[in-house]
């Protein structure tokens, strides 16, 4: 087990990075001469050449790297061209943002997948079956910017209940009742694709595991419902909490449509505006640190289902 | 009397001789599964009509896709002569959502066309040849899988710059690693097999197995999970260009139509949801079809 824990967290270090090579790699994939991505349009002569050595852009492309990764790991990832702040700075506001939504958009789609798979699986194959799996395909197809403006339309337009734009006073999402209405409408938007993905492994594990000859042993004991239940949640809980883990990572990088939507201020809103203002540096180190993040709590999954099943040891 | 004098004729089997039935092939048992699946064969049709609509778009469009008028901007849906009204620089609507289905088609299908190429092809190998290469490209494939797929495309989108064409190459990009972990995985399975071992043991080349023992066996598999992923790539592939990354104006594209009437949403909230109804039918279709495959495919049920 421990020997599994260390192989697993001594190979994030190479994933870790490779994200960092192509995230660094973005620059040069971007058309034009790197330091036109670096250095503002208007920039004199003097200060190009400045940042080419500062950002050692006469150097071999492996050196760059090195060079790069060295300021990177002590947390410095540029400046904004657009603003001049540190990117970090703006990252790290915005993150909090994006986590918050994540987190609510996850516990709002887990709980409620987590409730449509349980009865697809208990009511297989009749209607309730039927009905859960159609909610849960329409999770998974639905273009969720566009579930977004549907809800924004209905519930912000039409019948005016919930705040459709950005995340409350002050322009940062707090966990008290003045911000708390502007969550609804973006965690409903993010939550479709986790929670149509969650019902549908949640009854799939679940049928999987009523076939199996232990719960034949346990209806046979004369174990009620209830109590097979909590065998069968012992059973799901690793492969539910995996696509969990994952969905969460997925969502905190890919909120960039919905968050666009709702002008809500996190890092895919940052994104978005780094895009329309070709501001590369911003664009490379948003990107960097949501990738890490993502290598992280895929480490975080793996190691909490080896945790809690111990027949994963590969 | 005629009934004993006929109990006396010779019995002649008037039946055709029996014909040697061809035993039920297995494509032919998918084929036959789909059929009787009501949802996956209305899900095929509504697909092959919007194809035909959108491939004969010229034909049935009442206008011009380009030309609008500022006097005749933002009529609501059902306004005569433009059945799906106009949009917010006076262009009918149907005709911009029937060209708009070919743009958006071909940037949902296309990616996953090249990389259903590149990593079947690469993923068979891996699979195949195990080992070091295995390990190359496997390895490979994980630090794509670092990424969190929608970030992955708007990264390298967003470096490469607006243009439909560095959208599909980004899209590309992010399908390629799955298709390939699918690939390796599925040929492993079948490598594994006694009748590989058994080809093996004739002395049958690595190519002459992979060509006649594997590919049949690992590509309806693979070609169905690429089915499931037209639906993703429809999503963000319109999601591109709704952020501006993808198709440009004044281009007809679900997406970026969807993002150009973000601002009409307020006064005409249908006429701004119906690009999205068309991203949301197509795609929910390709996701039933291909779960429908799929369900045909697995024999053991």
């Amino acid at each position: 087990m421990i020997f599994y824990i260390v192989r697993r967290v001594l190979y994030s270090i190479p994933i870790a990075l490779s994200v960092g090579l192509v995230c660094f790699l973005l620059v040069y994939i971007s058309p034009g001469d790197p330091i036109s991505a670096i250095a503002p349009p208007d920039a004199p002569a003097e200060m190009i050449a400045q940042l080419r050595r500062d950002y050692g852009l006469d150097k071999p492309l492996p050196e760059q790297f090195l060079i790069w990764l060295g300021r990177v790991v002590q947390g410095d990832l540029g400046h904004s061209l657009a603003t001049g702040r540190s990117v970090w700075g703006e990252v790290s506001v915005a993150l909090q943002n994006t986590v918050s939504l994540a987190v609510a958009a996850c516990t709002l789609a887990f709980a409620l997948g987590m409730l449509l798979g349980g009865l697809a699986a208990a009511f297989r194959d009749t209607w309730v079956d039927r009905l859960a799996m159609t909610i849960a395909v329409a999770g998974v197809s639905v273009p969720h910017y566009w579930l977004g403006m549907l809800l924004v339309a209905v519930f912000a337009v039409t019948y005016p209940l919930a705040p459709s734009m950005g995340a409350g006073p002050g322009g940062t999402f707090v966990w008290d009742w003045a911000h708390l209405p502007f969550l609804i409408l973006p965690m409903v938007t993010l939550s479709a694709i986790p929670l149509g993905l969650v019902a549908r492994t949640v009854r799939g594990t679940v049928i999987e595991i009523l076939h199996q000859d232990f719960i034949t042993t346990l209806r046979g004991k004369g174990l009620r419902s209830g109590g097979i239940l909590l065998h069968v949640a012992k059973n799901a809980a690793p492969s539910v909490l995996a696509v969990m883990g994952l969905q969460l990572g997925y969502l905190m990088g890919g909120s960039i449509l919905v968050e666009t939507v709702f002008s809500w201020p996190g890092t895919g809103f940052l994104l978005n505006s780094a895009i329309f203002q070709r501001d590369i540096p911003l664009l490379q180190g948003t990107i960097l640190v949501l990738a890490l993040l993502f290598v992280a709590l895929n480490l975080v999954v793996d190691l909490g289902q080896a945790l809690l099943d111990p027949r994963i040891k590969r | 009397m005629t009934l004993i004098a006929a109990k006396d004729t010779p019995a002649t089997d008037t039946r055709a001789p029996e014909k040697a039935e061809r035993p039920q092939g297995y494509w032919q048992g998918v084929g036959k599964r789909v059929l009787r699946d009501k949802a996956t064969m209305f899900c095929l049709l509504v697909l092959l009509l919007m194809f035909l609509a959108i491939v004969f778009a010229p034909l049935i469009a009442p206008y011009d896709p380009y030309v609008g008028s500022m006097a005749r901007r933002l009529r609501p849906v059902g306004t005569p002569g433009y059945l799906l009204g106009t949009d917010e620089l006076g262009r009918d609507m149907l005709t911009r959502l029937l060209y708009g289905g070919r743009l958006s088609w071909f940037i949902g299908i296309m990616p996953v066309a090249i990389a259903f190429v590149i990593g079947s092809s690469l993923g068979v190998i891996a699979g195949f040849a195990g080992g070091w290469l295995n390990m190359l490209i496997m390895r490979a494939t994980d630090v794509f899988y670092a990424f969190p797929s929608v970030l992955l495309a708007v990264a390298v989108s967003g470096a490469l710059g607006p243009g439909i064409f560095n959208a599909i190459l980004a899209l590309t990009l992010v399908f390629i690693p799955p298709l390939i972990r699918i690939s390796e995985s599925t040929t492993a399975g079948v490598r594994a097999l006694d009748y590989v071992e058994a080809a093996r043991a004739t002395g049958a080349s690595p190519f002459t197995i992979i060509r006649v023992h594997v590919l049949p066996n690992v590509m309806g598999p693979i070609f169905v999970y690429a089915t499931g992923l037209i639906s993703v790539a429809m999503i963000l592939g319109a999601g591109l260009s709704f952020l501006g990354l993808g198709t440009r104006p004044p281009e007809a594209e679900w997406g970026l139509m969807l993002n150009t009437l973000r601002t009409s949403l307020y006064n005409k909230p249908l006429l701004a949801m119906l690009p999205g109804i068309c991203i949301f039918v197509t795609s929910i279709c390709f996701n039933m079809v291909s779960d429908g495959l799929r369900g045909a495919m697995e024999v053991k049920n």
